[in-house]
């Protein structure tokens, strides 16, 4: 009891004092930029619970999901292809380290110019960022399977789609999901970017109204909203990477025991 | 579209543009880096510390900087202040989390020994922790640095801020095609250069470590 309190003491601990004083110094000189925390919370609910919730947050997220799944199956898909082909991994290395290392948001302009405005150029989008890490850390991960494990499946005669799907895979999991990790914030990122930069709908486009109107406090609940999301993501992320690599995890801990 | 390459590489708004770019690149990293550091290291070193601020961490690191860009339009406009926001604000949890990791990789027993040797606690930062931190320091830097180019460069195509992200949404809305996809071709060939300027800065720093060591045997 006393250990959950305590714990209970260190979690909520900083948040407290960070709000009270943001609460205290905006209380008492009051600033344009910043509202008070009630006032947020009015402002948040009477913003976002109601219909915007299934006008721009829907779509939002929508999008996102849609991009971040293909670009995670296209990843692992491409990933495998070019991670067991020797010649086809030396010849594709110069062009996905070039577009790794290019920042997606350029290719908006790019995107928006070839295939103007809709649903499926904001996921396009995210599909293009989001993409590299997967693909990567698949390719990574398929090149570094067990050589111990290919030969026995080799000689138990698994090959094709079975050596896939029951060697190569479950080897390169770890790897995909650290992939799949860093793809996730990277398309989020796009989604918000995406709808600022260039939409009629989503939080990205509402927040950036806000803005442009001037009307503060709406646009922080925006921003929670954001925040909140991305956090939510990034709890599920950690939830289904748990269950899935629960068996990876288990090994790490008997031979750290060891 | 190579021609074009070629050619813009000859003006000066063009690296001027390069200039500004890694000049918001560069500055904002320095500032994450170091107060990631010491941040890092005054809360990894204390237990208290450590708790204490796990949540909020835990809360506001994965909210994507760019979420920050209507605040910063509004507080700076299209000044390099903008871009310096999001910059530290992406690449500073990048830095800390990975000093934070490194700072608990420190071996208890050498801490100890340091202490009964007499060493201060300024020395035992510099001799025990800081030796355990680097290669922690470094990949978070190497993160980071490619996160903090997105993020110039977005901050430039979104809120206007000098550098090549504005020049490709010039060239886009002026109907310069070539020049769009040259200055694209520029802007991937900066990230190619930060990504192996890090890595090599990474090897060069760690040659003592044993990862690095490692390597080269092999």
């Amino acid at each position: 009891m006393k250990k959950t309190l305590a714990g209970l003491g260190f979690a909520l601990g900083l948040p407290i004092i960070l709000v009270s004083i943001w609460w205290v110094s905006t209380v008492n000189s009051p600033n344009f930029f910043v509202p008070t925390p009630p006032e947020l919370v009015k402002t948040f609910i009477e913003v976002w619970i109601g219909p915007a919730l299934w006008e721009d947050v829907l779509p939002s997220v929508l999008r996102f999901l849609a991009g971040s799944a293909i670009a995670i199956v296209l990843g692992i898909l491409l990933g495998v292809i070019v991670g067991l082909n020797r010649t086809l991994r030396d010849l594709t290395e110069p062009v996905f380290e070039f577009f790794r290392a290019l920042p997606p948001p350029v290719l908006i302009p790019v995107l928006l110019l070839l295939f103007g405005l809709s649903n499926w150029t904001q996921i396009m989008m995210i599909v293009i960022g989001a993409i590299w890490p997967v693909l990567l850390n698949t390719i990574e991960g398929v090149r570094a399977a067990d050589s111990v494990q290919s030969d026995t499946s080799r000689s138990y005669g698994i090959q094709g789609f079975d050596r896939v799907r029951y060697q190569i895979l479950p080897s390169a999991s770890p790897q995909i999901f650290t992939g799949i990790r860093q793809a996730l914030p990277i398309g989020l990122m796009l989604m918000i970017i995406s709808e600022l930069f260039a939409a009629t709908e989503g939080l990205g486009f509402q927040v950036n109204q806000f803005q442009r109107r001037f009307a503060i406090p709406e646009m922080w609940s925006g921003i929670l909203v954001l925040g909140l999301l991305s956090i939510l993501v990034a709890v599920l992320f950690r939830f289904v990477e748990r269950r899935v690599l629960r068996w990876y995890h288990r090994l790490k801990d008997l031979e750290n025991a060891a | 579209m190579l021609p074009r390459f070629l050619t813009i590489l000859s003006f000066g708004d063009f690296w001027s543009s390069v200039g500004a770019t890694l000049a918001a690149w560069g500055l904002g990293l320095g500032i994450a880096l170091v107060a990631a550091v010491v941040l890092g290291i005054v809360i990894g070193l204390s237990p208290f510390l450590r708790r204490a601020t796990y949540s909020t961490t835990e809360f506001l690191r994965p909210i994507p900087s760019v979420t920050l860009i209507p605040l910063a339009v509004l507080l700076f406009g299209p000044k390099i202040e903008s871009s310096l926001m999001l910059i530290i604000y992406a690449s500073f949890w990048q830095i800390f989390i990975q000093v934070l990791y490194g700072v608990a990789d420190v071996d208890q027993v050498a801490m100890q020994t340091g202490r009964s040797y007499g060493m201060g606690k300024w020395q035992r930062v510099r001799h025990v922790v800081f030796p355990t931190m680097m290669p922690y320091l470094l990949t978070g830097l190497r993160l980071a640095a490619s996160v903090a180019l997105i993020l110039a460069i977005t901050a430039q195509l979104l809120i206007g801020t000098a550098g090549l992200g504005l020049a490709i949404s010039k060239a886009q809305s002026g109907g310069q095609y070539e020049t769009m996809y040259a200055l694209i071709l520029a802007t991937g060939l900066l990230g190619v250069v930060i990504n192996l300027g890090a890595r090599f800065l990474e090897r060069r720093l760690l040659s003592w470590h044993e990862s690095v060591r490692g390597e080269i045997a092999a």
